[in-house]
């Protein structure tokens, strides 16, 4: 049985030395079969397995990961929780997933180190005011909690900013009080924590090969460490999703791109909010550790190498000291990049596939950090019990139909 | 105690005394001092505390890896935190403070947390703060959040006064690194001719080898060095540049160089950073090595340091780090330290050799000397509080048991080096363990490689894994060769200089200190100095199964601190690896990642700040606007004249009037912005056919059409007028923001489909002026200024017609955005302001009334007209806005054909256009939805539409507005219910027939 983390068994372990603290998750080696195999051990693909477990009682599962568990886009990415989306299938499944956030330390035993501590998004032109009016209108009904708030307020809650930037003035800010940040890794620690109570096997190190299926029905997966067979199987591999998709023998509508985030050096706190400006390009908010954390563009064109392009860096730089004049006397410590697989409608894609009982759930594009709790949720529903509400609308079908879900609308940039 | 030395100092200019202030206190120095040496010079041997515990932290090294010393440098506007005082040229005047304390240096709040230290192990935090919840946001993490951070913030309303720049640069070879190695690299791939930029760091050229000593072609290191850069100087093809560190490498030979031209000297003006943005063929890094320290307890007391740390002060800045030294090593490197100390006239009470046989010539050399030296051990622990006390010596190859306690005021540690691989790495370049040497070094089987395929990125010298002076200018050679062969280069002077150096004996690794440490030990032992990460960490990360070497640097935050594991990483990983029981290259390293050493913002962003930031774009009218009251609007990179506020007039007020006067007699609007694209060539007709829902190519010359173009989905992207000019020439007019997407789309569709389609464009957008001319009085107007028949049979609607009007050339488009009789006139842009003056002039017998943006909004939205951006949004098809008239039925294709012909595109139940009418004449709020019954799946409220434009009209004195709603176009007079922003009060419209006003047309087709 694991430790239960607490303030006491850390005064506990201290008094003997930290010898009692056991692996946060075990070491597995793969079975001949599950009922349920997770391709990916990023946030998205631990949280459906929690949740398979946790909702449906599922625990038959494995959790295959080609490289360390979280090594991903869960990893490299500038942790922003917020959920005030236009469309309603993304309202509901992100601000599922920011409710989930609220109470996700206690429910993992793990401090995810949730901080609501507000997402504003600037409005500098008055087609931006009008979008976010648009967007706090449709938050009022879809029961996510936003308001659109006046330059003075934004001036309160963010003293650095400057309002009457040279360019582009601050007109105001969409406002989402329970937006914030949390620690990224811990989400995925957190829940494989978790996965691993329940008795599901966590393999690292463990790439998948092939998908193999007899009459069109998946049965298992080959992989580095053996064959191993399944009931049914969850993609859940971000930016190699089109890659592991060829191998099950379908294809997506994803284009893989390098987005790109960088950090500065640590200053005492300076920055209380999550400030995006979509006019300008940047975004950037201020990590518990002191470091000032922003968010770059997106490469023009498609690879997997992440490491991104400096012009990049060097427009969003330039929007964010042009928003924030004392960040120019800061520096730059480290600069990274992300794989990240966009659909055409920049909406996320969780669906049944043409193989059946095989199930995908990919295309978070830029924002898939925020989404990870709500949709493990809706995923896990899915596999369970082929669909659920918050996913339905997010089908492969929609892209034949046209049915898209685009956010473009409410940001320019979109996360 | 730590002095200046009497003589001394290669960098020290004695005749040039300094004063600078630390927390307040003036102190001494010499330009070419480094604030650290000066520091030192002064005993101030605490210079800041470290992350977590608050520990005393002093200088541990001499260049840009230190982790301890930083500082908050200067003040007022020019304040800049985390300033490492290792590479703080000293000045006249600086000012800088330690960080991480409250209240002060010495006294500071904080240290409880070393109190704690057995409480606070790596990862504590992701297990405590969990109950009750409500404490995490008032209570937990506020008091993380204040002690986090290091330097002090800037002031949030602080405007850099400094200037910033970039620079690019294009070169065959470019050199990383102005030690022997890169001077030597430079000078063989030189002499081929190829051009060569050697770039360094810091102010000094020949890296470590004038300190450590031996002779190149028979010269003292420092005289080899100034006779090669000399050479250099004198090559045509050979730049040379100090202050200028190799920041990233890129894909295609691309490399990013940081430099600092004022910091040391901010009174010289100027530029402070500029960037270097550089395509070079191939790149050398000849990028050196760095030092790593050991892992025994109380390692990061003030006074313990890196050796080749020691022996810089004392070599280069006549600084003694401490009147008695411990010497401690695993290697030979650290005898010299040893050496120089002693020669110095300082006290080397010991060297402490892991090394159960000790060293080879330099151990004589020191033995020599009188030193006294204890092989085959190690320390045990360091003595002191805020500085070294003692060392108490112990059996390396034991638990730590005290042989002795030796007295001392500083250690020089030493555990090997490690090659700076930086650069090779940053773009995919592989690495290999070298066992002899305990270090990882390039794996020339893997290197970085360019679009060809060929390696661009070679490593040379000590970065290559070659660490004496003789192997360092025999690689340098090689690996020049290496490179100038790979360019397909006549190699030139391949020879070698002579080397004279005295022989080492091998390195022993030592990743603790002593190998069976107890844990007692290793929880004092420090990996990672500023992060606060020591040995039992690490240890404690592997046990709960943080086995990847990521997972144990993000759970310990090992290597995460501003020097980015620059000599904390390798032990970290040896530490990882022995406690994984596995081999270290098995275990593998984390990612390096650019910068190579932090770099400024402002020089990120260069040149672009301000008014350079997105410059405005300007029409020809852009200042009699700016004399006029515009209440200016950004639209893409422009700005245009919201309205036209007179003296006590509100904006509300202007435009009303503005619209009253137009429909009452004229108004002029400066259309400029408006994009304008020519698209000519044989195949022009075809291509518009594809790129417009509508016909083009059928389009007669002299006419105009209003066309609707969609994205491949079958989105409305944009709209405008379009005229055919001649057989094959056609102006496609698109709206203000979309001008240059819509020219990129042309170009991208052109350029990757329909390449063999003999089409041209160009974005003439800013070489018109454009003019339109509205109102009952347009033509009257037009007549007075003579030149051009615009009678309604000379120029009926949608037609054009080139002339000269008032003595200026024009192009006259019959065309209307408003309902009026209106004439769109283009001129070219240097006429364009005496064609505005003359209309006014013209016009002020009609009451010619400029106006803005937002009265030409509400004159559309009275007369019904779409608005790309409001009535649609990337989710909106033309067939929604009932513009199927606009969409050719005759044609095969166009973009967005198939897309609109999916099944959810062909939905009866789409939300379609209409006008809304208030029930009590009130402006419907904008965004607003308008609310259905019940609530779907996920609790969420049903909704049947939205408000897309909403304005009050001065014409019809009530609230307009036009909208999308469910099956809208067949629910005429319904009356529906739309959603304040609170979600909850409702206001009332009725859906109606979206032209408001003259619906007939009467007032245009005149």
């Amino acid at each position: 049985m694991k430790n239960h983390y607490s303030a006491f068994a850390v005064a506990r372990e201290a008094l003997r030395n930290h010898t009692g603290w056991q692996r946060a998750w075990r070491r597995a080696q793969p079975k001949a079969r599950y009922d349920v195999i997770i391709v990916g051990a990023g946030g998205h693909g631990l949280a459906t397995a929690y949740y398979l477990g946790k909702r449906f009682g599922i625990t038959n599962v494995a959790v295959l990961e080609k490289g360390w568990l979280g090594g991903g886009n869960t990893g490299r990415n500038t942790t922003i929780i917020r959920s005030n989306y236009l469309q309603d299938p993304s309202a509901a499944i992100y601000e599922k997933s920011r409710s989930l956030y609220e109470t996700l330390s206690q429910d993992l035993n793990y401090n995810v180190m949730f901080s609501p501590r507000g997402v504003m998004m600037l409005a500098q032109t008055e087609h931006e005011v009008r979008g976010y009016q648009r967007t706090a209108h449709a938050n009022a009904l879809q029961g996510v909690k936003t308001e659109f708030i006046s330059p003075r307020q934004v001036k309160e809650l963010c003293p650095i900013i400057r309002l009457d930037g040279p360019r582009y003035p601050v007109l105001g800010a969409l406002w989402q009080e329970r937006g914030g940040t949390a620690r990224h890794d811990a989400v995925a620690w957190g829940y494989a924590r978790a996965c691993s109570d329940m008795g599901m096997d966590i393999i690292q190190q463990c790439e998948v090969t092939g998908v193999r299926s007899e009459g069109g029905r998946v049965v298992g997966v080959d992989t580095t460490k053996g064959a191993i067979g399944c009931d049914k199987l969850g993609i859940v591999v971000a930016g190699h999703s089109g890659v592991m998709a060829e191998k099950a023998g379908f294809r997506l509508p994803i284009e893989s791109v390098a987005l790109q985030a960088l950090v500065s050096e640590p200053i005492k706190p300076v920055m209380d909010v999550v400030v995006m400006a979509n006019t300008v390009h940047g975004y950037m908010s201020q990590s518990d550790k002191g470091e000032m954390v922003i968010g770059g563009g997106a490469d023009g064109y498609n690879n997997y190498t992440q490491r991104g392009s400096f012009h990049h860096v060097e427009e969003t730089v330039r929007a964010l000291i042009e928003t924030f004049p004392m960040l120019s006397r800061l520096k730059m410590l480290r600069w990274w990049g992300g794989i990240v697989d966009m659909t055409g409608d920049r909406s996320p894609i969780l669906s049944k596939t043409p193989l059946e009982g095989c199930f995908i759930n990919c295309g978070w594009g830029t924002g898939g950090f925020k989404a990870i709790p709500g949709s493990g949720w809706g995923m896990a529903e899915l596999i369970a019990k082929g669909h659920s509400p918050l996913t339905d609308a997010f089908s492969l079908d929609r892209f034949r139909e046209g049915r898209f879900i685009d956010e473009s609308v409410a940001a320019g940039v979109a996360h | 105690m730590s002095i200046r030395l009497s003589t001394g100092g290669r960098f020290l200019n004695r005749a040039r005394p300094v004063r600078f202030s630390f927390n307040g206190q003036r102190l001494p120095g010499f330009l070419g001092d480094t604030l650290a040496s000066a520091l030192l010079a002064n005993d101030q041997m605490m210079v800041g505390r470290s992350f977590k515990y608050h520990r005393a932290r002093g200088v541990v090294a001499s260049g840009s890896e230190e982790p301890n010393a930083l500082v908050n440098l200067g003040s007022g506007n020019r304040h800049e935190p985390n300033q490492r005082a290792t590479t703080t040229a000293l000045f006249d005047g600086l000012e800088a403070t330690s960080q991480n304390h409250w209240p002060s240096l010495e006294f500071d709040i904080g240290v409880v947390n070393n109190a704690l230290m057995r409480f606070l192990p790596a990862g504590f935090y992701y297990k405590m703060f969990i109950h009750p919840r409500s404490f995490w946001k008032h209570i937990y993490e506020p008091f993380i959040r204040q002690s986090a951070g290091l330097g002090k913030a800037p002031a949030p309303e602080d405007q850099d006064p400094d200037t910033y720049e970039h620079f690019y640069s294009f070169v065959d070879v470019l050199v990383v690194g102005g030690g022997v190695a890169g001077l030597q690299a430079a000078l063989s791939a030189a002499q081929s001719g190829v051009k060569v930029m050697v770039i360094e760091q810091s102010a000094h050229w020949g890296g470590r080898a004038p300190v450590d000593g031996g002779t190149i072609d028979g010269m003292d290191p420092d005289a080899w060095v100034e006779k090669t850069l000399n050479t250099l100087k004198s090559m045509p093809n050979v730049t040379v540049h100090t202050r200028l560190m190799g920041a990233g490498v890129y894909d295609h030979g691309y490399a990013l160089a940081y430099e600092r031209l004022s910091d040391h000297d901010p009174d010289k003006g100027g530029v402070r950073h500029r960037l270097w943005r550089i395509r070079a063929a191939r790149i050398i890094a000849a990028t050196g090595a760095l030092e790593r320290p050991l892992s025994f307890a109380g390692n990061d007391l003030p006074g313990v340091m890196l050796a080749s740390a020691v022996r810089d002060y004392v070599v280069n800045y006549a600084t003694a780090p401490g009147q008695s030294t411990v010497v401690v090593t695993n290697n030979d490197d650290a005898y010299r330290t040893a050496i120089v100390l002693k020669n110095a006239g300082l006290d080397v009470p010991a060297i402490i050799d892991a090394r159960p046989e000790g060293g080879g010539a330099l151990m004589e050399e020191a033995r020599g000397l009188g030193i006294r030296i204890e092989t085959g051990r190690g320390i045990a622990r360091v003595r002191g509080l805020r500085r070294v006390v003692s060392v108490q010596l112990c059996e390396q190859d034991g638990d730590g048991a005290v042989l002795e306690d030796i007295p001392c005021d500083a250690v020089a540690m030493s555990g090997g080096w490690s090659p700076v691989v930086h650069l090779w790495s940053h773009c995919g370049g592989k690495l290999n363990w070298n066992e002899a040497g305990a270090f990882f070094a390039p794996d020339p089987d893997r290197a970085p490689t360019d679009q060809t395929g060929a390696p661009f990125v070679y490593c040379a010298g000590n970065a290559n894994g070659a660490m004496d002076l003789k192997t360092v200018l025999q690689d340098a050679v090689e690996q020049s060769q290496n490179v100038i062969g790979s360019l397909g280069c006549e190699s030139g002077d391949a020879s070698v200089p002579s080397v004279a150096q005295t022989q080492e004996a091998p390195l022993l690794p030592v990743w603790l200190m002593p190998a069976q440490a107890p844990k007692a030990l290793r929880s004092k032992a420090w990996l990672d100095y500023q992060n606060d990460v020591k040995v039992s960490d690490v240890q404690l990360a592997a046990q709960e199964g943080f086995e990847s070497v990521e997972h144990t640097k993000r759970y310990t935050t090992l290597g995460m601190a501003t020097d980015q594991g620059k000599l904390s990483n390798i032990n970290g990983l040896a530490t990882l690896s022995k406690a994984l029981g596995e081999d270290i290259p098995a275990v593998g390293t984390t990612t390096f990642r650019p910068p190579y050493t932090p770099i400024s913002m402002g020089a990120i962003a260069g040149e672009a700040r301000g008014a350079l930031f997105q410059p405005v774009r300007k029409t020809p009218l852009h200042d009699w606007h700016e004399a006029h009251g515009a209440v200016w609007e950004p639209v893409g990179q422009w700005r245009r004249p919201y309205c036209f506020r007179r003296d006590g007039e509100s904006t509300q007020d202007a435009v009303n009037r503005e619209i009253t006067a137009t429909r009452a007699s004229l108004g002029l609007l400066d259309a400029s912005t408006l994009g304008k694209i020519v698209v000519k060539g044989p195949d022009a007709g075809r291509f518009l056919d594809m790129m417009y829902t509508n016909m083009m190519s059928t389009l007669p010359v002299g006419k105009c059409r209003y066309g609707l173009m969609c994205s491949e989905n079958g989105f409305l992207s944009d709209d405008g007028v379009v005229a055919r000019i001649d057989d094959q020439t056609w102006l496609c007019h698109t709206t203000t923001g979309g001008a240059d997407r819509i020219h990129a789309h042309m170009e991208e569709w052109l350029q990757t489909e329909w390449w063999e389609w003999k089409v041209w464009t160009a974005n003439l957008t800013e070489q018109y002026a454009q003019i339109a001319v509205v109102g009952p009085q347009a033509r009257t107007v037009l007549e007075t200024l003579g030149g051009l028949d615009v009678s309604k049979e000379a120029l009926p609607f949608m037609h054009w017609v080139d002339g000269t009007l008032g003595g200026l050339p024009v192009r006259v488009y019959r065309i209307s955005f408003s309902g009026e009789l209106s004439y769109e006139i283009a001129t070219p842009a240097s006429h364009g302001r005496a064609l505005w003056d003359r209309l006014l002039e013209a016009g002020a017998a009609f009451d010619a009334t400029p106006y803005g943006t937002e009265a030409l909004h509400v004159m559309r939205a009275e007369k019904g007209f779409i608005m790309i951006g409001d009535e649609t949004d990337g989710t909106v098809i033309p067939q929604d806005l009932g513009l199927h008239w606009a969409i050719s039925k005759k044609k095969d294709d166009f973009l967005g054909k198939r897309a609109q012909q999916r099944t959810h595109m062909t939905d009866p139940d789409r939300w379609k256009l209409v006008g809304l009418e208030t029930l009590d004449g009130s402006v419907l709020p904008d965004g607003a939805y308008a609310v259905a019954e019940g609530r779907n799946a996920n609790g969420q409220r049903n909704t049947e539409g939205r408000v897309t434009s909403t304005y009050h009209s001065p014409t019809l004195g009530r609230g307009i507005a036009m909208g999308l709603v469910h099956r809208g176009p067949d629910r005429m007079g319904e009356v529906i219910r739309f959603a304040r922003d609170d979600g909850e009060t409702m206001i009332e419209a009725r859906i109606v027939n979206p032209v408001f006003f003259d619906p007939d047309g009467e007032k245009q087709n005149v």
